[in-house]
């Protein structure tokens, strides 16, 4: 796709008396990282309050297997195997906690160990392996019109199912019982907001890094959770620390020339601190 | 409920139960750990399959195709430092509006009142987190009663509440079930507190060994055995 549609976003933020904003690339990566850290952020909210935190972790180290399996399949592009396969591990970890022969923290360890070797060893056959770091680090910079574009409608679709099931997702981390008695099928739900994640999480893999997209989903509504007191406030909180960190990470790792990515997620951090300490003084106050 | 039975992997985990709950009546079911009593709620609310019937009749003795059932669980093992509130607790149960998009002034009434009926108005805008176990129970009796239900169903409402809390609870639900014409079943171990506020007792082990007013089956061999039997294990 041609970058056309995006002329005004390029002259307004050219316009900016920043020396960074003279860059294209610059301009795409921070349109780019105003699409995926609110998404994030947001659904980091649920990830916090119906504790999938290893769950997110594992589908995006499960990765290594879907770009193997791209490559097997001699994709162009690995993406597709990349989602296939994310979506193959929520129904299979959802599939052995249901059957209740392991815990699912132990359950979704062995399959994250298991992936990640699978996807290495198939993908480091013949010494080939640092074709793929990119992966691992994420390229931000590197994005195009295009990707953009995708990432704007697969934004649209995730918010719509995450808003649609937000309420029994919440009423399912309180109490489980409670959400089966007042809700119809609160599992299915869960089941649906765990494919959407992993979508999410694939899809935004390229651009943020395996090592560090987890902290991007955990780390604004961990920081939320400091400071609000309602559902509202928590929701509201999440996704303006993300859009705070991605920006300033974006501009950060400009001038440092860093990783994006993980520039975005020490950021993320230092917010995160600077809460907890704040919190701790108003929790002893109150 | 005639003639209800579940098995788990072959083996039953209920066996046969008759039971009649009646409006305006309290009945308990004791029973010891593992004897079927959340499996018995479990299929009253309608979420595992059964053998038998489960029937609701109305006052003329016909059959509304769908009762509405209050439902306030255990003690709820959330995460305390989640920031929900009360309020936050009634949208997500009330309303179609995410409740991460704020609350509207409908649900805000709705709330308001239903905490009316268990007396907890105040309790509105805290974190859960922050209740205690009393004041958490008496929040999910009052979502429980959000809409006035037909049926009202307890299990273990009580676990983790100290003494003066069950009493005022008890004294609060034998209150409620009077003013709004309730069908109640609670499960429960408060053996005490049964015996004064219920009009009926259940003692369940994977079948209905007896049943009668809380002191007839207080009184059965069989009754006091198990839970003297409880008493010395914990």
């Amino acid at each position: 796709m041609s970058g056309g549609w995006l002329e005004p976003w390029q002259q307004a933020v050219a316009a900016l008396p920043f020396e960074w904003t003279e860059f294209e690339f610059m301009r795409l990566a921070l349109l780019a990282v105003l699409i995926i850290a609110p998404l994030l952020g947001a659904l980091g909210t649920v990830v916090v309050a119906n504790r999938l935190a290893f769950f997110s972790e594992a589908v995006g180290h499960a990765a290594f297997t879907g770009i193997a399996l791209g490559v097997i399949l001699g994709l162009g592009n690995p993406l597709w195997s990349m989602v296939l396969f994310s979506l193959f591990l929520t129904v299979f970890v959802a599939w052995v906690r249901r059957r209740g022969g392991l815990s699912s923290d132990t359950a979704i360890g062995l399959v994250m160990a298991f992936t990640v070797s699978l996807g290495i060893v198939i993908l480091s056959r013949g010494g080939d392996f640092a074709r793929y770091t990119k992966f691992l680090i994420g390229d931000m910079l590197g994005i195009s019109a295009g990707d953009i574009a995708s990432l704007g409608l697969l934004a649209v679709a995730v918010l719509s199912v995450f808003l649609v099931f937000f309420n029994r997702l919440l009423l399912a981390s309180v109490s489980p019982a409670l959400a089966r008695s007042r809700m119809r099928r609160p599992g299915a739900a869960e089941l649906l907001f765990a494919g959407t994640l992993a979508v999410t999480v694939t899809f935004s893999l390229p651009w943020i890094g395996i090592l560090v997209i987890n902290a991007l989903l955990i780390l604004p509504a961990a920081t939320a959770r400091n400071l609000a007191r309602s559902t509202a406030e928590f929701f509201a909180w999440a996704v303006a620390v993300a859009v705070l960190a991605g920006v300033a990470g974006l501009i950060v790792s400009f001038y440092a020339s860093t990783a994006t990515g993980a520039t975005i997620v020490l950021v993320a951090m230092g917010i995160y601190l600077l809460t907890l300490v704040g919190a701790g003084g108003f929790r002893r106050e109150s | 409920m005639r003639g209800l039975g579940v098995s788990r992997r072959g083996v039953p985990v209920l066996e046969n139960v008759d039971l009649h709950l009646h409006c305006g009546e309290l009945t308990a079911v004791v029973g010891e750990n593992g004897a079927g009593k959340t499996t018995l709620v479990r299929c009253l609310l309608g979420e595992i399959p059964h053998e038998g019937e489960v029937h609701f009749l109305d006052a003329a003795h016909r059959r509304p195709d769908s009762p509405v059932i209050g439902y306030v669980p255990q003690h709820a093992s959330f995460d305390r430092d989640a920031p929900i509130s009360v309020l936050d607790l009634f949208a997500a149960s009330l309303a179609a509006r995410p409740a991460c998009l704020g609350v509207s002034r409908g649900v805000l009434d709705q709330a308001t009142g239903g905490l009316a009926r268990s007396g907890s108005v105040h309790l509105l805008h805290r974190r859960l987190g922050t209740l205690s176990g009393g004041e958490l129970q008496r929040v999910l009796l009052a979502l429980a009663l959000t809409p006035v239900p037909n049926i009202l169903v307890l299990d273990e409402p009580m676990s983790g509440v100290d003494h003066s809390g069950r009493e005022k609870f008890y004294e609060l639900l034998s209150r409620l079930r009077r003013e709004y014409d309730l069908a109640v079943l609670l499960v429960s171990h408060d053996l005490a507190s049964l015996a004064r506020f219920a009009d009926r007792m259940v003692f369940l082990d994977r079948r209905i060994v007896c049943e009668g007013t809380p002191a007839e089956v207080l009184r059965d061999p069989r009754v006091r055995e198990a839970f003297s039997l409880e008493g010395l294990l914990s």
